[in-house]
């Protein structure tokens, strides 16, 4: 308990601050008169309530958070802040099982997009607000805000950041303190968010609906206040402003702190990961626009180019809003995609997959050894932009893409144990530990995780919760030597 | 001139090596007491032995009369700090300080005189790499030097069989290229120098020096020496200050391998070098220079701080297939054995690095002094002052001077638009404002030209220098 102690304690005020968000759609059901208000009367209560009881169990307790501190905090957090989550739904959705409203949360907070939820349209307005917010809360990391805002996390909370932030190396530190640098990088989502609802708004949406989309968009979540996703809208403007936040959404936040911190565009420059990023998604939105114009999905190519590079961005950078059923197109086109996904956002950013630094890495390693069996005396770093990396983080690197792969595998494997065709559990274990959203066969873009048993679904939550976490941070937890040390 | 210098290390000791002989009195500090004693037997100078930068060590090294501080320690720092205490409390009128850190170059204002009071500033490892990369750019020339901000260059070129000018009198230049202005400012046949005459005739194995505007000195080395396939391949062997600085600036116009034998060197090489394939090992292992393949480099440098492995490099790379090898040579007795034998160059980096240092302490008003043949001879940029009346030269056709047999006047850089009256001559010429003139018998200096010229012996020096001096007795 000694030892659990501080950890809670912390715990307790993250949970605290949590239930305090619940009052944004409980206004937003008073004001609006959805009907929904007893839901977060609920949730708020229960949540407050055993914040508080936490708080006031190791109220006592002073000594600071340390590394391994760190990874269970955030384990805990992720595991725990979902079940709060779902609990407006669990309450005001009968016909909603509490697997589903835990899956939905978990997408939520994941910024996954995945859902199990059909009929959208008709849910009342706050439940879809509070789906959104989950997203926006989740995407830039609940940590990350609690760094930024809890004053007593100032040396602790640099452990906590590592465990939570995506990407391979976690040590730039952008400003000396740690919470300016959390209260920096929140600044940044908020500004390009609010920059997202303008033009949301502009383009033809409703205020609400262009904030929630808007929160779906910047944290590359992928939730939609209707069915229909953003295809509802048809609109080639709300497509374009699409792509464009998706495509900042998923760039290093830290280099758009930077570059606002020193008004100039210069930051984008020195950012190793980002001309590798914009290559890829271009490249690949104009060769998909041309494979599926020649397969005669679209005659015209200006339409095959429209769908084909919304479709490749939205995929591609986890976010999972589409406007098409994409997987109707040649198959080579949707596995091209989700393979994207994988990969193709920066680290530090809102999406998910083994983020493009990483990519970078190991092919750079993979060349850095054909370079060594011509050259035996070459020495030979591996660098990014003008940086030599570490044999430490090449390690980490390698351990990682290893663990991705292995992660893979086996959770399709299991997936398909329990009897769910191959295309359907492999598509869905990827979409999940990518925080993709949608994927192909029984949750395809046009259908949803909802035909999933309670098992398979399980599993999807864990997965979900796997790729966000990085894998790293919720092994280390499950691992019997964390709790025997 | 009474002159302290800071440092006893190769720069150092050139630099005191080269002013002993010009009547200055010299005193060198440095805290190597053995260094200080072989300089001492060698040279006539005093010395001193301990820290630069502490005051009571610069007064008995005699600051409080000194007419000149030359700060060529190794460390940066102590250059810097020898110079504000020379300037703070012995007023020492010149300061001179080597600095080889890079961003200092940024910041100007850091050496002003409320600052580290330093005049001149000099990066001797950066002079030896732009004279490199000039060689490299230009591989037929033995030498290539430029005056006036890069405006006329001086080449040395051995002259090769076969090229059209072999054979023929040097008056025929002027029939080959009617519209090229050049000059050939030496002859070195046989490491013995020829005075250039209208009838002289170049024979194959010939070292020419010749001077021309920059823009024309490819077609000026094509009359004298086939010209060669363009460098594409190089390899450094050494990976020090210079073979480091050399890697950076060239490695993104030509492939570049370095070999470097300290690990640590080499792993901190390949991460600072972005291109340039980074070995570990050693430049004589004929093993890794074959599994490299040496026989299609067009260039091998051997730039390590050891002589002996520099040659052996070479004479190896050389025999194994590589276009042209250079070796960093220090010590003159083996720069002559090698060069034109095996190794087709050898470079004394002390005597390319202090060319700009002997500028400053010249009397009379140099604007640029360069070595030659490692030492033995020199090109000068003297300003000429004055009127008809005050000065030797000016107002006066160039056979009509009284220079000494050896010295030869290759151009003169004449300003454009006159300078106002008053105003001084020795400031540093800009390039957009002077033209080339390319010296005839019958061309006449103007008041403040810089005039370029050519001195096969150095001794010869003090007397060309005292021509350019204004008024008789002034000094």
């Amino acid at each position: 308990m000694n030892r659990l102690a501080p950890v809670l304690h912390v715990f307790s005020l993250i949970m605290l601050l949590f239930s305090l968000t619940m009052l944004v759609p409980l206004a937003l059901s008073w004001g609006l008169r959805d009907g929904a208000e007893e839901a977060y009367d609920e949730a708020f209560l229960l949540a407050l309530g055993s914040g508080a009881l936490l708080w006031l169990l190791t109220s006592r307790v002073k000594r600071e958070l340390q590394a391994w501190d760190g990874f269970l905090l955030v384990a805990l957090v992720w595991l725990v802040l979902p079940a709060m989550g779902a609990v407006p739904l669990y309450v005001f959705l009968p016909q909603v099982s509490w697997t589903d409203a835990y899956f939905e949360a978990v997408s939520g907070l994941t910024a996954t997009g995945a859902t199990v939820l059909s009929g959208l349209d008709t849910l009342p307005a706050s439940i879809n607000f509070w789906r959104h917010q989950l997203h926006w809360m989740g995407g830039l990391g609940v940590i990350v805000l609690a760094v930024a805002i809890l004053p007593l996390l100032g040396i602790g909370g640099r452990q906590l950041f590592k465990a939570e932030t995506p990407g391979p190396m976690k040590d730039s530190k952008l400003t000396p303190r740690i919470a300016e640098t959390a209260k920096g990088l929140w600044f940044v989502y908020a500004s390009l968010t609010f920059a997202c609802l303008l033009a949301y708004h502009f383009a033809g949406m409703s205020w609400l609906d262009a904030i929630m989309h808007a929160f779906s968009t910047l944290a590359l979540g992928g939730f939609s206040s209707v069915d229909a996703s953003l295809g509802h809208f048809d609109s080639l403007a709300i497509e374009l402003i699409a792509i464009f936040f998706a495509l900042l959404a998923g760039m290093n936040f830290a280099t758009h702190f930077l570059a606002w911190r020193q008004k100039s565009l210069r930051a984008y420059l020195f950012d190793g990961e980002l001309p590798y990023y914009l290559l890829v998604l271009g490249a690949s939105s104009l060769l998909i626009a041309w494979y599926i114009w020649l397969k005669g999905v679209y005659p015209d190519f200006f339409e095959a180019l429209r769908h084909s590079a919304f479709h490749t961005v939205s995929v591609a950078t986890s976010l999972g809003m589409v406007t098409q059923d994409y997987a109707q197109w040649p198959y080579f086109v949707p596995f091209w995609m989700l393979f994207l996904g994988s990969f193709a956002v920066c680290s530090g950013s809102t999406g998910g997959g083994i983020k493009m630094m990483r990519a970078i890495i190991l092919y750079k390693q993979v060349f850095r050894e054909f370079v060594r069996s011509i050259h035996p005396n070459a020495v030979y770093p591996v660098k990014l932009g003008r940086e030599t990396l570490s044999t430490q983080i090449l390690f980490a690197v390698l351990a990682f893409a290893f663990l991705y792969m292995v992660s893979i595998v086996s959770l399709t494997l299991i997936l398909s144990a329990t009897e769910l065709d191959i295309i359907t559990a492999f598509s869905a274990v990827v979409a999940c530990l990518n925080n993709t959203g949608p994927g192909l066969g029984a949750v395809g873009p046009a259908s949803n995780f909802g035909v999933l048993t309670d098992l398979q679904t399980w599993f999807c939550s864990f997965t979900m919760l796997l790729g966000r976490l990085e894998i790293f941070t919720l092994l280390v937890v499950m691992n019997f030597t964390f709790w025997k040390n | 001139m009474k002159i302290v210098i800071l440092g006893a290390g190769q720069v150092g000791s050139s630099v005191a090596e080269n002013l002993v002989s010009e009547a200055n009195d010299i005193t060198v500090v440095d805290t190597d007491m053995d260094r200080l004693a072989a300089l001492q037997d060698r040279l006539d100078l005093r010395t001193v032995v301990g820290n630069a930068s502490s005051p009571s060590v610069l007064r008995q090294a005699g600051a409080e009369d000194a007419e000149l501080l030359i700060a060529v320690t190794q460390s940066d720092q102590t250059n810097l700090c020898a110079c504000r205490i020379a300037a703070s409390l012995f007023n020492v009128p010149t300061r001179i300080a080597r600095l080889r850190a890079q961003d200092y170059a940024e910041f100007p204002q850091l050496l002003d005189e409320n600052n580290f009071a330093v005049d001149f500033s000099i990066c001797p490892e950066q002079i030896v790499t732009d004279y490199i990369a000039k060689l490299i750019e230009f591989p037929e020339a033995l030498q290539v030097l430029e005056f006036a901000d890069g405006l006329v260059s001086l080449v040395a070129v051995r002259a090769s069989q076969g090229s059209p000018m072999v054979g023929k009198p040097l008056g025929d230049l002027r029939k080959h290229l009617p519209k090229v202005d050049a000059r050939i400012a030496a002859i070195y046949r046989k490491d013995q120098p020829i005075i250039p005459e209208g009838r002289t005739f170049i024979e194959t194995g010939d070292e020419v020096f010749c001077l021309a505007a920059t823009e024309n000195i490819r077609t000026v080395m094509a009359e004298l020496h086939e010209r060669d396939k363009p460098v594409k391949r190089i390899m450094i062997a050494g990976g020090g200050n210079i073979g480091f600085r050399l890697a950076m600036a060239i490695e993104t116009k030509y492939r570049v391998k370095v070999i470097e034998f300290n690990k640590r060197r080499a792993e901190f090489l390949a991460s600072h070098l972005q291109e340039a394939l980074v070995l570990q090992g050693d430049a004589t292992d004929e093993g890794l220079l074959e599994r490299e393949n040496i026989e299609d480099m067009d260039l091998f440098l051997a730039l390590t701080n050891d002589d002996e492995n520099n040659i052996m490099s070479c004479l190896l790379a050389k025999r194994m297939g590589a276009r042209h090898v250079l070796a960093l040579i220090n010590r003159h007795a083996y720069a002559d054995l090698v060069q034109a034998d095996r190794i087709d160059i050898a470079i004394s980096p002390a005597q390319i690095s202090i060319g700009s240092l002997l500028a400053h302490v010249r009397r009379g008003d140099v604007a640029e002094v360069h070595s030659l043949r490692r030492g033995a001879a020199e090109a000068l940029e003297l300003v000429a002052h004055g009127d008809r009346k005050t000065s030797k030269v000016v107002g006066r056709r160039i056979d009509e001077l009284d220079l000494p047999r050896g010295a030869t006047i290759g151009a003169l850089l004449r300003r454009k638009i006159p300078l106002p009256p008053g105003g001084n001559g020795s400031t540093p010429l800009q390039r957009e404002d002077i033209k080339v003139v390319v010296a005839h018998h019958d061309t006449i200096i103007e008041p403040e030209d810089h005039v370029i010229i050519f001195v096969v012996n150095r001794k010869l020096v003090p007397k060309v220098e005292r021509l350019f001096q204004v008024g008789f007795g002034f000094f």
